[in-house]
């Protein structure tokens, strides 16, 4: 999707604010299953967004602080070990310990619909489950997300 | 196979057939899509004659089950002596929790145990690591100590059933508590009959749960090689798997290919080790996905027994037909359950359990439809053990053996297969095998790049899937999900301590250093010294936490 003058809503934002939206993919708990999580890291990063994959085997604390080192304006966290009641609130309780409430959390993996209203509740902003178009995502980060300075 | 005159004329008849037949009723109504590819998007033609398989010999490509090269079979009378066993993969909560759950799947006519662990105990940590939080009892069985094990199993003879056990950072340790259990039971070690997964080189690949490096990594892989072949010797050593490679989002060449490349780096390692081939190469074993492209998975388990067969005897140069055989369970694929109308996922598995019994499995897992949600409620996964019941007892499918070979489709797709998968095993040779491939993250960015590759298909509606990109529902009706209760992880916590209160300290103390030192000798082997610290209540943490110091830990490259 271009703007009237053929560029990416990413590319539109860099020019405006003069740097690129730049999010954080990251991997937290113990969970392995990192197929989705690098299929987003890629497809964003296509779309001109600046991306840095932390990995695997993350704690909510080692995200946080990348986050913070990064100067990252979101976070989208792939969860799909059944640990995101716990996981999600984490990050978010240690954002705003460390004042970062203005970045935006977001994710998905393996969260039964029943929890997500909870999810949002405690401060993330959204949850993609497991059937969403790749597109969805980042037409999600492009409208939602804006550098923070 | 086919008489040279013979196939000429079919060629002729072919050609005749293309321009007077074919092209006019093309004309009137042309071909649905401009490609026809499965879903590892390989072409598919339209047809298959006798002139695909020109150069096929009975003998060589073919031959007799349980005879070399086995592409028909691994076992002469296949299921018309034994049917597959009926292994459905379970584990939450506590070890009370799934021993439930076990005795109920076994009540409905499963015919072997298979355990799936929660996320501490697959990466060596006890549920009160700090890691542990919110992920105990999960998406597996929470097992620490021994005495989870006593209670996983109780009421359980394990001299009468065969447990497989998917763990594999921790495998030996996980392993030393299951012999502890027998031990308890009175049964010796040589009536003792399972698998462990311990696959390490496709955890760096795919399943992502290793503890150490590669190196001492495969030490104790060969350790455990050695000490089942003296002293466990109906224990399947490994399960050398495609099945996560595949869900990680390879082709079905390259699950083929990775994974018996995976194969031939545990045999060359094991001949390094100084044991010979005959002596390890027999307890072996195999695992693939059952995918949703029906015969394309077909041909992959043919195309492996085959190539697996060559290898063994050509290559590696063993003289006992047991270890040139391919044995292996299959898994039908979790990556191909939707989350939108979950009934369809009954007949997603159905078909794929279909595909595992015809291209000759010896065992096999089926899914339960709630599974993209949750780990499966004790209705879904009895619909799904009842799908295998319903292929061996109506179907007709186990009545004969490799009922569709000589297809012209089949046999020149298990070909193609066997020749694609050759090409990239011979490139990772080429790097030196396959320790050194997954070093420079060669198979790791092959299934980066095919799963990126299949999402931008879905999502161009290239590939359909129905209910996500095809035929959705307006609205979804939610069925029932399995909720682990929070209170698993206190309790489990509070067992964990009281096992170590319990214990005797001082031989507990004692067998992690045992451990620490044996580490330091690549001559030790671990398996008596992980065997000793299981009796004594050392918990896998602490295992694992002994050899880290070690054998050091290895961390994900990140690459993406």
């Amino acid at each position: 999707m271009a703007t009237a003058k053929g560029r990416t809503p990413a590319a539109a934002k860099e020019k405006k604010s003069g740097r690129k939206v730049r999010i954080l993919v990251g991997k937290p708990g113990l969970d392995g299953h990192d197929r989705g999580a690098k299929i987003i890291a890629r497809a964003l990063r296509d779309a001109g967004i600046e991306v840095i994959y932390t990995g695997l085997h993350q704690t909510p604390e080692m995200i946080v602080n990348a986050a913070a080192q990064e100067d990252v304006d979101g976070i989208g966290l792939s969860i799909l070990s059944g640990a995101h009641n716990y996981l999600f609130p984490r990050v978010v309780e240690l954002l705003r310990e460390k004042k970062m409430r203005d970045v935006v959390l977001f994710g998905g993996g393996i969260i039964p619909d029943d929890d997500i209203p909870k999810l949002v509740k405690k401060g993330v902003d959204r949850v993609f489950t497991p059937g969403t178009p790749i597109q969805e995502i980042v037409d999600y980060v492009n409208r939602r997300i804006q550098p923070r300075k | 196979m086919y008489d040279r005159k013979k196939l000429a004329g079919i060629a002729a008849q072919g050609k005749q057939w293309a321009a007077e037949t074919l092209e006019p009723a093309l004309k009137r109504s042309p071909e649905r899509r401009k490609r026809f590819s499965t879903v590892s998007d390989e072409e598919i033609g339209i047809l298959y004659t006798p002139e695909a398989l020109s150069d096929l010999d009975y003998g060589e490509d073919l031959g007799y089950p349980g005879r070399y090269p086995f592409t028909r079979g691994v076992q002469p009378s296949m299921y018309r002596g034994r049917l597959w066993t009926m292994r459905q993969f379970a584990g939450f909560g506590s070890a009370e929790d799934t021993n439930a759950r076990f005795k109920f799947l076994l009540s409905q006519g499963q015919t072997g145990l298979s355990t799936a662990f929660h996320f501490p105990t697959l990466m060596g940590y006890d549920s009160d690591s700090p890691r542990a939080k919110g992920e105990v009892g999960m998406c597996g069985v929470a097992v620490d100590s021994l005495k989870d094990m006593e209670i996983l199993f109780d009421g359980i003879p394990l001299d009468q059933v065969t447990t497989s056990m998917t763990i594999n950072g921790p495998a030996a340790m996980v392993f030393a508590m299951y012999l502890a259990v027998a031990e308890k039971q009175g049964i010796p070690f040589h009536k003792v009959g399972g698998t462990i997964q311990n696959d390490i080189l496709k955890e760096y690949i795919a399943q992502h749960s290793w503890i150490f490096p590669p190196e001492p990594s495969m030490r104790i892989i060969t350790d455990i090689l050695a000490y089942c072949a003296d002293n466990v010797p109906k224990w399947n050593t490994i399960s050398i798997s495609g099945y996560h490679i595949r869900e990680a989002g390879s082709t079905a060449v390259q699950e083929l290919a990775f994974t018996i490349a995976d194969g031939i780096a545990y045999v060359q390692a094991g001949i390094d080790a100084g044991i010979p081939v005959d002596k390890f190469a027999p307890r072996l074993s195999y695992f693939f996905n059952a995918h949703i492209d029906f015969f394309e998975e077909i041909a992959k388990y043919r195309a492996a027994r085959r190539m697996w067969a060559r290898i063994m005897r050509e290559r590696f140069h063993a003289k006992d037909e047991n270890s040139w055989k391919l044995r292996f369970h299959t898994q039908t694929a979790g990556c191909t359950l939707t989350a939108q109308q979950p009934m369809n996922n009954v007949v997603r598995v159905a078909l794929q359990a279909l595909s595992a019994v015809l291209g000759g499995t010896q065992s096999l897992h089926t899914n339960s439809m709630d599974e993209t949600l949750a780990l499966p409620t004790e209705q879904a996964v009895t619909v799904a053990l009842r799908t295998q019941q319903i292929l061996a007892e109506e179907s007709g499918v186990a009545n004969t053996i490799d009922p569709l070979g000589g297809s012209f489709f089949v046999e020149r797709l298990t070909n193609e297969m066997e020749e694609k998968a050759m090409e990239y095993i011979r490139k990772i040779d080429d790097m030196g095998g396959m320790v050194a491939a997954i070093k420079r993250g060669y198979p790791q960015r092959e299934v980066a790049d095919a799963a990126f590759r299949y999402q931008r298909q879905v999502d161009a509606g290239e590939k359909r899937i129905v209910g996500v990109n095809a035929y959705r529902s307006a609205e979804e009706s939610p069925i029932p999900l399995l909720k682990i209760d929070p209170e698993v992880e206190k309790r489990q916590v509070a067992r964990t301590a009281e096992v170590r209160r319990k214990r005797d300290a001082k031989k507990a103390k004692r067998c992690i250093s045992a451990l620490k030192e044996g580490s330091l000798d690549p001559k030790v082997n671990l398996m008596p010294l992980l065997l000793d610290a299981a009796r004594s209540y050392v918990t896998l943490g602490e295992m694992c936490d002994a050899l880290r110091e070690t054998m050091g830990v290895y961390t994900d490259p990140a690459m993406f």
